[in-house]
């Protein structure tokens, strides 16, 4: 499962460009901070490689074994 | 067991800084404090401390503000090109409340001046060299063994407040060589570390102004910022209250207490009406002076100010409150004058005897500036 | 929220989050990758201290769990020879960035490296001065548009990886942050090196230098940073044309030579029956533990 703090989360969307199998998705929906933060509609895509969590710079990023 | 030693000043400040404890010395080769420098290179890895010859000044004071962090009691020396390059790191330390002594061998100036003569150009410098409002101590030797004296005192001082503390020498005690004695019960003032707390605020000052200061590498966990910053030492630059609370209590920790920090040295000073205000080289000419003018019944005393900064204003005005006359001899175009002018200027006729070039005020001179009157 | 936390907030002053990062800046990358870094190698997280100067990359330090020294411009790498000489026992990290690391504080990064004091350096380098708002940096490539560079740099930029290599680091890696686990892999490096080493960080300002080069999404960087990225061992076969504002990948250095702390430890043990390790936190005078 993959879970994103909105608290933190600034929308760089840097981990749709990164993952290796598409799981996230730019969105449009603006939050209660005012930013639009990245969907994962499918989290059975996801492969846990956790390159997004490595990545992202806002330490926002959670990916846990199901 | 009292030690002897036929040394120059320079000598003696490196044997005052390992007195006290010292055993991490960064600095940059320049005249005339480089004897100090050399003789740390040999004695410090004898005493299983550390030396290293930096690149240059900037990072000479950056090493020993990290080493100081690091727990060790530091020192650099250096002269007024070398001071005038350490000025930004030198308001860092006194923002982030970091103990280091500076031993400044004073020359010929501004710029690179007379790397071989003498002079007291550097004394507004370290008031306010940095920019912002901070406090620092200065002390001013004029012998060697007062070298030794005060490089020894300014370590207990840069503990006890947790400030840069600056040994003002010149080329004159720098280079001169003199018998001094070390006895063996030298007062060595210890960093006490703070108490671990749950919530640990290494910037919650005690009310006498400065806090117990936390090595590093030691389970503190502390942000050392030279921004502004509030009591848990995390940056905290627009709100105005948090400045204000932290630059006063910087400036009050030294200018509250300075009556327990400043010494003055006086004598003759009762029935004097004329006084004669000196610090470091000249207070010798001014001792000689003195002495041969009491001979011949001349109402004349000294002050000597043994420490310059903070400045010991009240002190001045109750040991010179019935002088009308007031000489001061300095090795630069005034600066302390001023100050001394500000504090007595409204009870007696404060008058500047400048030298420059070199060479300290003789006797003589002075004795026939008293007399002029 | 807080069961399903992400695996490096244990490490950062979580009070003080979300940090000052822009969107998309690869300092926050950098700090996981720092983590992470920590983490894979031999050394421990409670014996690491950091230090860095000024500028946006220079803040890291202040998240981090740990005790940091956050300096005056340019000087980190003094402040840290002389954090690491007064207790050689912590492992320093120094974080600055392309400005503060190569402009104002080049002179200590080439002696730092000369000396070879066991220090790593992370050099986040963005090609541009982000704090101040988008200034030419000495790393900017030839044509960048910058605040102060309305025209393009007409500067040649400095290659910092082959610079630090040449003043005698014994480790050198250059990744990008589109990179980060071959970049955690050279923090881990770096760690494990018993000398100085400097881990070049190749990141995005997409604030300053993407808005001003026709870059302006941290994604767009990124995606840039992946076109233009070769590997040290394909470069090895191109031109000098064909290497023209590329990024070149990889290990640089990583050979050991005697380290700065253990030569004085070896002087110290040959003039003095004092054990340089006795005088850790002399200043306290026995009066801690």
């Amino acid at each position: 499962m993959i879970y994103i703090n909105e608290d933190l989360c600034k929308g760089c969307n840097i981990c749709v460009e990164l993952c290796p199998v598409q799981t996230y998705q730019k969105s449009t929906k603006i939050n209660h901070k005012g930013v639009c933060v990245p969907e994962h509609p499918d989290d059975t895509k996801c492969v846990k490689c956790q390159l997004c969590t490595l990545s992202c710079p806002d330490q926002a990023l959670t990916v846990e074994d199901d | 067991m009292t030690e002897e030693y036929f040394v120059q000043g320079n000598e003696a400040c490196a044997l005052g800084a390992i007195k006290a404890g010292c055993r991490f010395f960064a600095g940059y080769p320049i005249t005339p404090s480089t004897e100090i420098a050399e003789l740390m290179s040999q004695k410090l890895p004898k005493e299983g401390g550390r030396f290293i010859q930096m690149e240059d000044e900037i990072s000479a004071i950056g090493a020993i503000i990290g080493a100081s962090w690091g727990g060790q009691k530091v020192v650099t020396a250096t002269s007024g090109p070398g001071l005038s390059l350490m000025q930004e790191n030198i308001g860092y330390a006194a923002m982030t409340e970091t103990p280091l002594v500076i031993i400044d061998m004073q020359r010929g100036s501004p710029s690179t001046g007379q790397p071989t003569k003498s002079g007291q150009g550097d004394m507004m410098q370290i008031r306010w060299g940095s920019h912002g409002d901070y406090e620092i101590i200065a002390l001013a030797p004029s012998s060697v063994q007062e070298c030794f004296d005060y490089t020894v005192k300014a370590f207990n001082l840069a503990e006890k407040y947790r400030v840069p503390v600056f040994v003002m020498a010149d080329e004159i005690v720098g280079h001169m060589r003199e018998k001094i004695t070390i006895p063996d019960d030298i007062e060595i003032i210890t960093r006490q570390a703070p108490e671990k707390t749950e919530d640990y605020k290494p910037y919650e000052a005690p009310c006498n102004g400065t806090p117990a200061m936390p090595p590093f590498a030691q389970g503190y966990n502390v942000h050392i910022t030279g921004l502004t910053h509030n009591t848990k030492g995390y940056p905290d630059a627009d709100d105005p209250k948090v400045h204000e609370t932290l630059v006063t209590r910087l400036c009050n920790k030294i200018l509250k207490n300075t009556d327990e920090i400043t010494e003055i040295k006086s004598k003759y000073t009762e029935d004097a009406e004329t006084i004669v205000i000196s610090y470091g080289v000249p207070s010798r000419s001014v001792t000689t002076a003195i002495k041969q003018a009491r001979k011949d019944d001349i109402k004349v005393g000294y002050i000597k100010l043994e420490t310059v900064w903070p400045f010991p204003e009240k002190q001045l005005q109750k040991i010179a409150k019935n002088a009308k006359r007031i000489l001061v001899p300095e090795m630069n175009l005034g600066q302390i004058y001023y100050e001394i002018d500000r504090v007595l200027g409204k009870t007696a006729k404060v008058e500047l005897m400048s030298k420059i070039g070199g060479q300290v005020h003789t006797p003589n001179e002075i004795l026939n500036k008293i007399m002029e009157d | 929220m807080t069961e399903h936390k992400n695996r490096f907030l244990k490490y950062l002053r979580e009070e003080r989050l979300p940090h000052i990062f822009c969107p998309g800046c690869g300092n926050g990358t950098t700090i996981n990758t720092i983590l992470q870094g920590i983490n894979k190698s031999n050394k421990d997280f409670e014996n690491i201290t950091m230090v860095s100067g000024i500028g946006c990359s220079s803040r890291i330090p202040g998240y981090v769990k740990c005790d940091s020294l956050h300096t005056t411009h340019g000087r980190a790498l003094a402040y840290a020879t002389g954090l690491k000489a007064s207790n050689p026992k912590q492992d320093i990290i120094v974080v600055s960035g392309d400005g503060d690391g190569t402009s104002i504080g080049g002179n200590h990064l080439i002696h730092a490296a000369r000396r070879n004091i066991d220090l790593t350096l992370v050099c986040i380098n963005n090609d541009i001065y982000g704090m101040t708002g988008g200034q030419i940096s000495p790393t900017s490539p030839e044509g960048t548009k910058a605040t102060t560079a309305p025209y393009g740099s007409q500067d040649k930029p400095f290659n910092i990886a082959e610079i630090v290599k040449a003043a005698g680091a014994t480790y050198v890696a250059r990744w990008t942050t589109a990179q980060p686990v071959q970049l955690s892999k050279a923090i881990k490096e770096g760690l494990e090196n018993k000398g100085f080493s400097l881990i070049e960080v190749i990141s995005q300002c997409p604030t300053y230098f993407g808005r001003k080069n026709k870059l302006k999404t941290p994604t767009k960087m990124i995606q840039w940073m992946k076109e233009n990225t070769i590997p040290i061992q394909q470069a090895e076969n191109k031109t000098p044309e064909e290497l023209k504002d590329k990024i070149i990948t990889g290990t640089y250095i990583n050979q050991p030579r005697p380290e700065f702390i253990e030569n004085q430890d070896k002087l110290i043990r040959e003039v003095s029956t004092i054990d340089p390790d006795e005088n850790i936190r002399k200043a306290y005078g026995g009066n801690i533990e």
